[in-house]
This record gives C-alpha cells, structure tokens and sequence, in this order.
C-alpha cells in the first residue's frame, strides 16, 4: 500500500508545477502592484495589503498546509464578533434587500454609498429568483433543511462574519472582519436564511 | 454604412436583455435564442458591427501628422519593424529594446505618440476610455491596429526574461486577492461553468479554448456601453468589480496579466473587433 502511494504522491506534485509557473519574489510582485495602484490613497492601499491569512492564501492558491489552515481558523476565530444582544436573527425583509445589493467597494461609487451583501451573485437563496450564480453552493430552504437548529444558526452567523474563521482561504468575503456589512446587515440577512416566514424557506 | 449602423443600434437592446440567459450554464435552445445568434452573426458583419467605425477612425489616426515633430504614426514600430501593422498585434506584449520593456498596444502607442511625434499624451491618456461625445485616440488605434491581426492566432512573446517575468508575474497577480472582499481575477475565473447572476464566467486559469476565444475577441464592441473597448478597459472593469483601487492605464501589473492571459489563449484565432453585450 504504502509502495503504491509514495509514486502518486510524486506524480501529483510533478502535475503541480507542471501547469504553474514558479511564483515570483514578492518583491518582484509588489513593484508592479505599486506601479499599478500607486497612485491610490492611502486607505485604497490598505485594502490591497493582504493581512497574514491572506498572504498565505496568495502564496497557496487557496490550498495552505494543515498547520497553516490550523494557524489560520485560529486567527480568523478569534476576529469573530457575535452580538452582544445574543440575538443571531433580524428582519428578513431587511436581510432580502442587503443579498440583493451588489454595491459598495468599488472605486466608481460615490462616497457614503451602503454597501450590500450581493449574495445573489454567488448563490442561490429564494428559489423563486432565477437570477443567481453559482460560485457559491445553493442556500435554498437553508433554515428550513437545518430544522433551524441553534448551533447551526451560530455557525452560520460565523461563516457570513469571517468566512476564514470555517474554511481556510474561503473564496467567500468576510463581511464582518472587512467592515463590508455591520452586525444589523448581518443579523437581516441571517434571518433572510433562518426565518421560517423567508422565501429563502418557502 | 449609415442603415446597418442604426439597425445594429435597434439590436442593442435586444442584445442586451439576452445576453444574461445566453451565457448561462446550460441555456435552452429555443427559437428566440436562434435568432439572437442571427443576430450575432449579423453583427459580425464589417458593415453592421459599429466597432468597425472605430477601426475606420483609427485609421485615419494612425495615419494623421501630429505632434511637434507633425509626423504620423506611420513610423511607429509595434514589434514587427517601422509600419508594419499585418500580424504585430497578435504578438503583443512584447519586449521592445528602444524602452528596455514589455509593451501592450496601448503603451507602445503612448510611446510613439511621445517619441516619434513629440505629442503631448495627456489629453490622449485623458480620453482613453471613450464616452457620449468624447472619442477615445486609443481605443480608435488599437481597434485599426488589432483588426490588422484578424484571422491570426495568438502569438505570445515568451523568449526574453522580461517577457518571461511579465507572464510569471501575472500568473501571481492573477491569483493575488485584495479589496474589502478579498478578490482575486481567480475568484472568478478558475472554475468551469460558473456564473455570477446570469453572467458566464470564462474559467482562463487554464490554457485552451476558452481562453483563446476570451483573449481572441478583445478589442470588442460592447453594445451595453455604445463603444469600443480594449483589455485595458476590461481589466480596468474587472479591478473595479474586484473592488481594488484604480488601475494606472498602461501600466506594468495589468501588461503582466495581459502576458500571462495571452499565454493561457496561445494559438486562438483572432477576431476583432468582436461585439459583445
């Protein structure tokens, strides 16, 4: 077995570097970086500074070690802010309208613009809208598949605040820890999920 | 030239309203779906796509005196010697020696204009993106220069360092996340048959059909923005959506991932310009 799996193993890895050029230093990476997006302000740069997790996801391409996975939900556990209310769930009207917003971050939007969740670009919710993409799995009957369990509930508030806090390089935004949504935002849009009364759930 | 134009603008919307479910992961053949695709190979007519306005205009740019020096473009040597158009845009980026550097269309027209006329780029730089009653130089030369290499395949540089840095440097990029959502071009385009709304995503991590007919279909007339546009307003756009801070236009990082997209669409026939939603 083990004569077997030592040759599999090499291969996958030659497979690897076959299809990938040798990353760059990240010297050479950050000098087009800032001939590029040199000229942002200040706050606009902040933003293109990846923090320790995502500078391991860069390096990784979204596949980090089994200690930096560990490092990493360790790290992004403990940027976690639940409510201090207790309470997980808000309106899920509220919640519909911050899913259905595709605004907020992007250079060409006018100062004070809200921003939204945009969930509907990534995942099915409502499964009466037609109108969602798939880079996200399906959230359809979300609550209503979990018997709106309360550990569950939790989790997903997790997930929605710091994606990296349940998946390492999680491809999903961390609403919470990046400032996107604030925990009103997130409390609506859990309910969009959790409430029994939500098309999410109907 | 004038009928065909507005017939083509009549289309916009139609276009327009079809385009979502066209490019979405598996669309039903129906009869409206037919037609749009008439419609499509209607458009690709010289004669019905207005991008070809733009080739028209930037021909009579390239060939215009300008500058301190009042000379014409003419003498602007893209890759494949002084004037010579046939075949130079399917090479770029390439490495020019003259500049010590890797160079988009984009930018070796910039250097040209300073070089070779003396002329000031700023205004040109100014109206690089083209809008109601503002025509763009740049978008008017690369759809006359890119329409030069129509019928051609993609021919990515790769043989001197720095063109080689510039693919390996924009593979990183390519998979680089930043901005508010943590955003990389991958996030998007690494997986096969995914969407966002409606909107098909082309996978262009890897090497093959759907990248050479992303890369071969640019410049391209986008009928929901009435213009012309080349890669530099595409990753422009794409940055934007990434929610990352402006790009610089012609500048290294967006060449770097112009090499590495190029190289991913290595052999693709070139069409241009194409017209798309």
């Amino acid at each position: 077995m083990i004569r077997t799996l030592i040759p599999v193993a090499a291969l996958l890895l030659v497979a690897g570097s076959a299809t990938a050029e040798e990353r760059p230093a990240q010297a050479v990476i950050d000098a087009y970086i800032k001939s590029t997006f040199g000229k942002a302000s200040a706050e606009w740069q902040a933003r293109i500074k990846p923090d320790d997790s995502l500078a391991v996801c860069n390096t990784t391409r979204n596949n980090p070690s089994s200690a930096e996975s560990d490092a990493m939900l360790k790290r992004e556990s403990a940027r976690v802010t639940y409510p201090a209310d207790g309470k997980f769930l808000g309106d899920w009207k509220k919640g519909y309208q911050v899913a259905n917003n595709g605004r907020g971050g992007q250079f060409s939007d006018p100062p004070g613009t809200v921003a939204g969740g945009n969930c509907f670009a990534c995942h099915q919710l409502d499964p009466k809208e037609v109108s969602y993409g798939t880079l996200g799995p399906s959230l359809a009957a979300y609550g209503k598949d979990r018997k709106y369990d309360p550990e569950t509930i939790k989790d997903a508030y997790t997930k929605i605040y710091n994606s990296m806090a349940v998946v390492p390089c999680s491809n999903m935004p961390r609403f919470g820890v990046n400032k996107v949504l604030d925990e009103q935002q997130i409390k609506d849009v859990m309910a969009y999920l959790f409430d029994p009364e939500s098309p999410v759930n109907k | 030239m004038k009928l065909p134009i507005l017939g083509a603008a009549a289309l916009a919307a139609v276009m327009i309203v079809a385009a979502g479910p066209l490019t979405a992961q598996s669309p039903p053949q129906d009869d409206s779906e037919k037609e749009i695709e008439r419609y499509r190979q209607m458009l690709s007519d010289p004669f019905s796509n207005p991008g070809f306005l733009a080739v028209d205009r930037g021909e009579a740019l390239w060939a215009e005196k300008r500058g301190t020096k009042n000379v014409s473009l003419e003498g602007c040597d893209l890759g494949e010697g002084a004037g010579k158009l046939d075949g130079a845009f399917a090479k770029l980026p390439r490495y020019f020696a003259d500049a010590d550097k890797v160079m988009d269309t984009e930018q070796r027209l910039l250097w040209c204009m300073d070089k070779l006329q003396g002329l000031d780029t700023k205004d040109v730089v100014l109206r690089r993106f083209s809008g109601p009653a503002r025509a763009s130089d740049m978008e008017d030369l690369v759809a006359f220069i890119a329409n030069k290499s129509s019928d051609m395949k993609i021919q990515p540089q790769l043989s001197h360092p720095k063109e080689m840095e510039m693919a390996a440097v924009g593979e990183a990029l390519f998979y680089t996340r930043g901005g508010v959502n943590d955003f990389s071009c991958a996030t998007c385009h690494a997986e096969e048959g995914k969407r966002i709304r409606l909107q098909g995503l082309p996978n262009l991590s890897v090497k093959g059909k759907t990248a050479q007919e992303t890369m071969g279909s640019w410049p391209t007339y986008r009928v929901s923005q009435s213009a012309l546009r080349t890669m530099q307003h595409r990753l422009w756009d794409c940055y934007r959506q990434q929610r990352w801070p402006v790009p610089e236009y012609g500048s290294e990082a967006l060449t770097a991932l112009t090499v590495f997209l190029q190289k991913q669409a290595e052999g693709g026939e070139i069409k241009v310009p194409s017209i798309k939603r």
